[in-house]
């Protein structure tokens, strides 16, 4: 009892109880364990894992980005249109990460240089981008007439879409810039203690800006994977993704007092919201009570995580 | 009483008994039990074993409300009042007078009238607790502990963030409590203060009974300083003399927004000069523009002859002049991440090419400084947090000394809330680095020690410097006059 309440609470006891419910759900869920089935999750859980990598960054340092899902449908709409216009793909998707890191950049600017509160500003550029979005194409969806675009979600490398891939690429990228660099390590200094940050040298404003740059510029490339999955620049579409990408990194342990976060754990929240929704799917569930199912997951995972953070300091006293 | 915690037995059979109307002060080292002491006492925790007994009953509680109950109360550190509502709003909290859920507003405020007046506290009731300065806040805590007809008040650290003239205000209520009959448990690290109020000592040492001294007027501090130690410290401050090499440090007309009169000074290799002055003579403004922390309005900062970039942390450190600021856990230690990552948050750019850490050379490093300033922790793995205030100093110590040029280090307040072995161990490293040719310019609040330690001390008052002493020429009153706004008026 007591060994298990250790392996529970303990530093990976997030991936204990995934792993308990992942064979849970593999023995008791007809049609869990396919490869087909396995290969549509991953892709259904392709734009929160992406925009999770840097949400994560964003969150570790104290900030808080709720523009994400606005960022997503803006860059989708202008990687389409962009496309459809120039005829050139590439530039279309250039545009689109381009316009990603230009939301990202000005939500960096507003909040680190002139120190408005992280929430209050990306609820307005939220607010801002998806008028931009709709505004674009006046609320309707934009059709894409070059079927290559199409390819970059229907591409396969080793029965992988690419899509999972370029995740999957991200994970280990965005793991190795936590941990591995300086700028990692800034990040988490900076949730840990701002002002004793910057009075050990690290430049504080510079780095909240280029934190909230890659989290436009990764929405940019989820944008556009979106886009091409859905075979059109939707200005509705990722509505309430913010929201999903934040609960997928609590889940995972980043705190949102900022200071914590591990890559790991962030994979694991977002298989976790993936697997809840897929599984519900698969019981045929009614949408409607997904929200609810999803609302207690992110609830017990936050009282887990209050309970990991108050044995530890037990044991340590 | 004794409490362990998984791993530490915080306290040990500790028995002592207080006289009523006695002033009973508490001493150790930091980690020697008093917090575990406190806790117990007020409620906050179990003990594993033994008793509070008050007037020979035995007391058993198991929440704070029932030591309240008890007629035990305890002043922390940080104070326990809500600064949005007023002074009697706070008084009574947690039991509002009210009649059938409307408040009593006009009992709320006569009653309190009467309590504040009664035990002598110059507070007006309706004010805002947001508005009263800290002194006046532990006044309006202390007047809280009275309403509640206290029998035992403890006092953790009280005086840490008064003024000199604050302490003698609340030093002047203590001999009022006493009179009444009140048994006051006074937590120091303060010698002096507890010699001048305590009637009667308890020093605690791992978590032991170290000492019992019914009588304080019968021992001397040394004893009771080696008593906390555990070992005799003939004299904490150790100073060493050195020689002094050109001038490293040249400051010319430093001003900002929080210090308008320019200020200039210089400080020499090897040399180690002391800023002395109350609090809100412009100490600590001025170190946070040296080193750029804050905006400078005017002025210049040159290091062996070269002009610092200002505004800017990064340029300083690089240009070799580090802060150690103030206030630790607001400033120093980064909350959450661990000693490693603490020391090499700064020095890890000059080893880590295309920002890539290198964890090997960044473990080595915080080896080496565990090692060398004798860091005390489990691991270089730890949670700074978990960590003494005195390791915590040494921590952002090391993480200056791992950068490799550092010409000018600046210390404020270099051993506020550290005990008196690690007190001794960052004088003498201090000594050491001068002794390397350092320029060391140290900000205190305390006079023993900016005489203990320095080689020259300028005075401060009122965001001016005022008087300036050589070390043979140190004297306790007039530095402390120069420091005091009327008699500088005299002055020409």
């Amino acid at each position: 009892m007591q060994s298990l309440k250790k392996i529970l609470l303990g530093e990976q006891g997030l991936v204990v109880i995934f792993a308990l419910a992942f064979v849970l759900v593999s023995i008791t869920v007809p049609n869990f364990l396919t490869e087909r089935n396995m290969l549509g999750l991953l892709q259904s859980v392709v734009t929160i894992g992406i925009v999770s990598c840097t949400m994560m960054f964003c969150l570790a340092s104290r900030d808080f980005d709720l523009s994400v899902g606005s960022t997503v449908a803006f860059s989708g709409m202008v990687a389409v249109m962009a496309s459809n216009s120039t005829g050139s793909i590439l530039l279309g998707l250039l545009a689109a990460i381009t316009c990603g890191a230009i939301v990202g950049v000005i939500n960096g600017v507003v909040i680190a240089r002139f120190r408005i509160n992280a929430l209050i500003t990306t609820l307005a550029t939220m607010q801002i981008v998806r008028g931009f979005a709709l505004i674009s194409s006046d609320g309707r969806a934009v059709g894409i007439n070059d079927p290559a675009f199409y390819d970059l979600a229907l591409t396969r490398i080793l029965g992988v879409p690419a899509p999972v891939w370029v995740m999957g690429l991200f994970f280990v990228l965005f793991g190795f810039v936590l941990n591995r660099t300086v700028f990692g390590k800034n990040t988490l200094a900076i949730g840990g203690n701002p002002e004793a940050a910057r009075l050990a040298g690290v430049n504080v404003v510079t780095m909240r800006i280029w934190i909230f740059a890659l989290q436009g510029l990764v929405c940019g490339v989820a944008g556009i994977l979106l886009a091409s999955r859905i075979t059109s620049g939707q200005p509705n579409a990722a509505t309430g993704l913010e929201l999903s990408v934040i609960s997928a990194c609590v889940l995972g342990g980043v705190s949102l007092a900022g200071g914590r976060a591990a890559m790991t754990g962030v994979i694991v929240g977002v298989l976790i919201m993936g697997i809840a929704e897929n599984v519900m799917n698969l019981l045929n569930i009614q949408a409607f009570y997904q929200y609810v199912v999803r609302g207690m997951i992110l609830l017990l995972a936050v009282l887990l995580d209050n309970l990991r953070v108050s044995a530890a300091t037990m044991s340590r006293r | 009483m004794s409490k362990g915690y998984p791993g530490v037995q915080a306290l040990a059979d500790v028995s002592f008994g207080v006289a009523r109307g006695a002033v009973h002060g508490l001493m150790g080292e930091n980690g020697a039990g008093k917090s575990t002491l406190i806790r117990l006492l007020s409620g906050d925790q179990r003990a594993d074993a033994g008793d509070i007994l008050i007037d020979g009953t035995v007391q058993t509680y198991a929440s704070v409300r029932d030591a309240f109950e008890a007629g035990v109360i305890v002043i922390h550190q940080e104070l326990q009042l809500v600064p949005e509502l007023t002074v009697a709003e706070n008084l009574w909290l947690g039991r509002f007078p009210a009649r059938a859920g409307v408040l009593d507003r006009k009992r709320l405020l006569s009653e309190v009238g009467a309590r504040l007046r009664d035990v002598g506290i110059d507070v007006n009731p309706s004010a805002k607790v947001a508005s009263l300065s800290i002194g006046e806040r532990q006044m309006v805590e202390i007047a809280k502990a009275v309403m509640l007809d206290a029998r035992v008040i403890a006092l953790d650290e009280p005086t840490s963030s008064l003024s000199s003239k604050e302490s003698e205000i609340l030093f002047s209520l203590i001999a009022r409590l006493k009179a009444r009959g009140t048994v006051i448990l006074y937590v120091s690290h303060r010698l002096d203060e507890v010699f001048r109020l305590c009637d009667s000592l308890t020093v605690l040492r791992d978590g032991k009974l170290a000492a019992h001294h019914p009588d304080l007027s019968r021992v001397t501090r040394d004893q009771v300083i080696s008593e906390m130690v555990g070992r005799e410290i003939t004299n904490i401050w150790g100073y060493r003399s050195r020689l002094h090499g050109e001038v490293r440090l040249k400051v010319e007309n430093l001003s900002g927004e929080r210090l308008p009169r320019p200020i200039d000074f210089e400080v020499r290799a090897g040399e180690i000069l002391g800023f002395f002055g109350l609090i809100g003579a412009g100490r600590s403004e001025m170190t946070r523009l040296l080193f750029g922390a804050d905006s400078r309005r005017t002025g210049r900062v040159v290091i062996d002859g070269q002009a610092v970039a200002p505004d800017s942390p990064p340029a300083s450190i690089r240009a070799g002049l580090v802060l150690c600021p103030e206030d630790r856990k607001h400033d120093g230690i980064i909350q959450g991440r661990s000693v490693e990552e603490n020391i090499a948050i700064s020095a890890r750019r000059l080893f880590s090419p295309f920002g890539l850490v290198h964890p090997r050379k960044e473990a080595e490093l915080a080896d080496r400084f565990i090692g060398q300033l004798r860091i005390r922790t489990p691991s270089r793995q730890q949670d700074i947090v978990h960590l003494s205030g005195g390791n915590q100093q040494k921590v952002i110590l090391g993480r200056w000394l791992a950068e490799a040029g550092v010409r000018v280090l600046v210390i404020d307040e270099p051993t506020r809330g550290i005990d008196v072995g690690a007190k001794s161990e960052i004088y003498a490293l201090l000594y050491d680095l001068a002794a390397a040719g350092m320029a060391i310019v140290v900000i205190s609040s305390e006079l023993p020690e900016v005489m203990g330690i320095t080689d020259r001390i300028q005075v401060m008052c009122g965001g001016q410097i005022t008087r300036q002493f050589e070390r043979a020429a140190y004297d306790e009153r007039e530095i402390l006059s120069a420091a005091f706004p009327d008699t500088r008026q005299s002055r020409p």
